[in-house]
């Protein structure tokens, strides 16, 4: 090793752990955002399913007003739900993106940098959360083009947008731990299908806990979903009681589980 | 850099068994051997992507084990399968991995466009990866790894699936980095006049123990036979041709990289 050239220590970022920890979590988020602005198209056709939702299931069942929804109109009490169910299904198969990178050799180059595991899967859960982000605005246009009104003010959107950071992050953070345990692309997507409807069928995303048989309140209780479906409607429609914080607590909670999780699963998808 | 006792085993089968070699600063080692000798196993075990079982490995007097965070900061690894994005451009991929490594603003940018340069890609460097051809890509792949100015380089075979001419050139890129740069090179090939144009040093593996070291003169001298040719060294040493490990997993994995970079 007598003549290899060293890099000069003047060469690396003298920023501290913390900062440095934080610029490589940022950074993988980058490489995600520059991905998307240069193919948008996966975020768009994710906008076609809430709106095919709202058109039609949300304007049929709305007209018999079987689902008692209080004050506001069915349209109005799904609208919520079905962008719980877009920013899911965004985030639980964002696993798969992981073992493409992973079939392909990207991950194994990455985890070969001074990037610790775990920056890295913060890092990979943000940037699915901010695909998620991305369903706001398709969300407030579908919601103006169907006349369902919603209430968009500036606080209220500030509010959806860090419950969809938190929804985005637990999910994604569940479809990386699936990502591990099943190791391929095929199972994986099998197993992402396979728990979307039952998630989405037993949370409140579509009709309220309260009409559900008992045994499915309990699922809907434990059902991660049914907070940020109940997050993004307390927000959205200024239900008369508010759980906002119980919301968040459960989210937060959930999220920080599953990056420890993460952390220990993480080097089994590094090697099939 | 040096490799003691390093031992794998995946079930049934003992992948790396007890090797020991060492690689001097400066030089371009070679690891050959057939389909499933072990060399991947090998070099994923000499850069932390997968534990060992047994064994130390110390790197620019780093040892592993206990220092794999100073290790990844003095080396560089290009895989054998695609490790760029296709959506980005040839600069997005590099400036990722300078923030990566943690370069300093202004000596990464400095950086990216001297690699740039110096692999032949200033000129589309704003192009988007998935318009470059196999061997541009496979050029950017082996500059990204050395933005941080590694002491040593890992290559898991970097010319699979190239033609001719595009081989030729990542040859002489290679070279002209690793001279450039004073960089040891560990590379990974079953091509054996890859080896002979490269290396100054090989080693060559077979079911998961190292079979000959030395330079090619050394490895004739060895057989007895001083007009070998580089298939009769691998033929003598690796075994016979039957000796078949790879594997249908190994197959796919080779071909979908052939296709990939062709």
């Amino acid at each position: 090793m007598s003549h290899a050239v060293a890099a000069p220590p003047d060469d690396w970022d003298n920023a501290g752990p913390w900062l440095r920890y934080v610029k490589q979590v940022l950074t993988i988020v980058e490489m995600d955002v520059r991905k998307l602005w240069k193919d948008p198209t996966e975020l768009l056709m994710r906008g076609v399913q809430p709106a095919l939702w709202l058109v039609i299931f949300g304007q049929s069942l709305g007209r018999i007003r079987g689902i008692p929804t209080g004050n506001v109109s069915y349209e109005a009490f799904l609208a919520p739900g079905v962008f719980a169910q877009s920013i899911t299904f965004i985030s639980i198969f964002y696993g798969i993106s992981i073992l493409w990178d992973r079939d392909m050799g990207l991950l194994q180059k990455i985890m070969c940098t001074p990037i610790p595991p775990s920056a890295m899967i913060i890092g990979k859960m943000l940037s699915a959360s901010f695909r998620s982000i991305s369903q706001v605005g398709i969300m407030i246009l579908l919601s103006l083009l169907l006349n369902i009104p919603l209430d968009w003010n500036i606080l209220s959107i500030l509010g959806v947008l860090l419950t969809v950071i938190l929804g985005g992050v637990f999910f994604a953070g569940m479809s990386m731990a699936i990502a591990s345990l099943m190791k391929t692309r095929e199972r994986m997507l099998g197993i992402g299908q396979l728990i979307t409807m039952p998630l989405f069928f037993s949370s409140s995303a579509i009709y309220p806990i309260a009409i559900m048989p008992p045994w499915l309140q309990v699922v809907a209780k434990i059902n991660p979903m049914s907070y940020l479906v109940d997050g993004l409607r307390n927000l959205l429609l200024h239900a008369a009681e508010s759980h906002l914080l119980l919301d968040w607590g459960v989210l937060i909670v959930a999220s920080l589980v599953m990056i420890g999780v993460n952390t220990l699963l993480f080097p089994r998808i590094l090697n099939k | 850099m040096e490799v003691r006792n390093l031992s794998k085993r995946f079930g049934d089968v003992q992948a790396v068994d007890d090797i020991s070699f060492e690689v001097f600063g400066g030089e371009c080692f070679g690891l050959l051997g057939p389909n499933g000798a072990g060399k991947s196993t090998t070099i994923k075990m000499m850069i932390a992507l997968l534990n060992s079982d047994e064994g130390e490995v110390v790197i620019a007097g780093h040892p592993l084990s206990r220092e794999p965070m100073r290790v990844r900061e003095s080396i560089g690894y290009v895989p054998q399968m695609l490790s760029v994005d296709g959506v980005l451009t040839g600069y997005e991929n590099l400036l990722i991995f300078g923030k990566l490594y943690g370069l300093r603003q202004a000596v990464r940018e400095e950086r990216i466009w001297e690699i740039l340069k110096l692999i032949g890609l200033e000129e589309v460097a704003q192009r988007q990866v998935k318009t470059y051809s196999g061997g541009m890509i496979r050029r950017l792949e082996i500059g990204q790894a050395i933005l941080h100015r590694p002491k040593v380089l890992f290559l898991d075979e970097p010319t699979v699936g190239l033609d001719p001419v595009a081989r030729k050139a990542v040859w002489e890129h290679l070279e002209t980095l690793r001279s450039h740069y004073r960089m040891t090179v560990l590379l990974t090939t079953h091509y054996m006049e890859e080896a002979e144009a490269l290396c100054a040093r090989i080693a060559i593996m077979n079911q998961g123990s190292i079979a000959a070291l030395g330079t090619v003169q050394q490895l004739r001298d060895a057989m007895g036979n001083p007009a070998a040719s580089m298939d009769d060294i691998f033929a003598y040493f690796a075994g016979d041709a039957e000796n078949e490990r790879g594997g249908i997993r190994d197959v796919t994995r080779s071909r979908r990289t052939a296709r990939r970079l062709g």
